[in-house]
């Protein structure tokens, strides 16, 4: 059983969609018991940090995340990968989850870049980890985000470039981390989510 | 690098595909979440549902048509067409858009966009427009699917949008759609020149080399096509396959 934790924000039905259609059990949840009895968790987000983490703290549900992500494979996506992180910058200074050590800062890509990045863009590999399990360098997944995660490069399985380096994909221990969004990356989106669901 | 986007358009009616031509003889057609996913085995970037309907049943078919396609396929999904308030906002995210575009509605209302962009913010604000050549070296914007001449200027008209926070722009030029000669390369490029957020380029494919002359000669970020795909003239597959002979980069 998959729980896709629901804090109030985000996208969660093209998660819970994605999920369905591969043919995991899934559930979104709030409670507590669904966030400690499931083998997975995923933390979806869309949004701003300082919001989101309120929303976490008010449900409750902080303590619990952080002592059951490292007990089991667990997956946050584009802000849910941001909020994985110490810190971040985002109207202001929020503190994070604190699983993966690093910070989330607005992006400054070199050249005339448009900010938000959003489209398609490519993954470059760097400590490869089991999310990426039959995928290949250069594969192309979706993105769309303003701010991004800056951390130790011990922690980053792949980076894509947008007018300079952007951490794309961490890992460390059972806590995985993917600034694209995989339910929305077409087959490949969907190759990672099996890879996570089959840890 | 962040790719340039292949963007098939399906034109749905009461909850079916049409294709029109200069919104003019629609002719009922297929499934659309059928269409939206052979779209995405081609390898579309992304997809746009544009509700030609505008009655509330007609909505509600288009909503439908939105949550079946969000349980089958897995890439952006864009929908647009009598979008007028942020409640019209939040539905269809909730149904499972992706990103909601606006037209119209943006021009009688455009704190529409300022707002929507607040609430569910700029990546999923795409405003449309229709404009088209005044006679006079400039371009005008129009409303009602080009009915409504709104005597205003393209270039005032973009930058606004932009600093109201919209996260993107689609861009039809009416002098060029429905021609299949080509997309509008001087409108677009006026626009691209005036605004730092995508814009895509709509209204006249025709060829295969159409849609890498708009990408080469213009910093369009993607193209958009509804009835060379509807009509299977071209595939997404044909077309990147060009595009990357071209050495514009596509996923």
């Amino acid at each position: 059983m998959i729980t896709i934790i629901d804090y109030g924000a985000g996208n969660l039905f093209s998660v819970h969609n994605a999920l369905e259609y591969l043919g995991y059990e899934n559930k979104i949840s709030c409670e507590p018991e669904d966030i400690i009895g499931a083998d997975r968790l995923i933390l979806p987000g869309v949004g701003a940090f300082g919001d989101a983490m309120d929303k976490l703290k008010k449900a409750g549900l902080v303590d619990i995340i952080k002592q059951e992500a490292i007990k089991k494979p667990f997956l946050g996506i584009c802000l849910g990968m941001q909020m994985l992180f110490e810190k971040s910058y985002e109207f202001g200074e929020y503190e994070g989850l604190g699983l993966i050590p690093g910070e989330v800062k607005l992006m400054e890509p070199e050249g005339n870049l448009v900010i938000p990045q959003m489209g398609w863009n490519s993954l470059e590999y760097n400590h490869r980890c089991a999310i990426l399990k039959d995928i290949d360098n250069g594969t192309y997944v979706y993105f769309v985000h303003s701010y991004a995660a800056k951390c130790p490069d011990e922690f980053v399985s792949a980076y894509s470039n947008y007018g300079g380096k952007v951490t794309a994909l961490v890992n460390k221990g059972t806590v995985y981390g993917a600034q694209f969004h995989p339910e929305k990356s077409g087959e490949i989106g969907l190759q990672m989510l099996k890879n996570f669901a089959e840890l | 690098m962040l790719a340039k986007r292949i963007i098939p358009c399906l034109d749905v009616r009461n909850g079916k595909v049409v294709k029109g031509v200069n919104f003019e003889g629609i002719r009922d057609v297929g499934d659309p979440v059928e269409y939206a996913e052979e779209y995405n085995r081609q390898g579309a970037d992304e997809i746009v549902f544009y509700d030609i309907t505008a009655s509330a049943e007609g909505r509600g078919l288009m909503l439908d048509v939105v949550r079946e396609t969000a349980k089958r396929v897995f890439v952006p999904l864009c929908v647009g067409g009598g979008i007028g308030s942020i409640n019209d906002f939040r539905e269809t995210l909730r149904a499972g858009a992706d990103k909601v575009s606006v037209n119209s509605q943006a021009l009688t209302n455009p704190d529409l966009i300022s707002e929507a962009a607040k609430i569910f913010g700029s990546q999923c604000v795409v405003v449309g427009i229709d404009a088209k050549r005044d006679g006079n070296g400039g371009y005008t914007v129009y409303r009602n699917g080009g009915r409504i001449n709104m005597n205003l200027e393209l270039g005032e008209w973009v930058k606004e949008i932009e600093e109201r926070g919209a996260g993107e722009i689609c861009l039809n030029s009416m002098d060029a759609d429905g021609t299949r000669e080509g997309f509008d390369i001087e409108m677009l490029d006026y626009v691209c020149s005036k605004v730092n957020i995508p814009v895509i380029a709509s209204g006249g494919a025709g060829k295969l080399e159409h849609f890498s002359n708009a990408l080469i000669q213009t910093d369009c970020s993607a193209v958009l096509a509804a009835s060379l795909f509807h009509f299977k003239e071209l595939t997404i597959e044909q077309v990147k396959s060009d595009c990357r002979k071209n050495g514009i980069l596509v996923r």
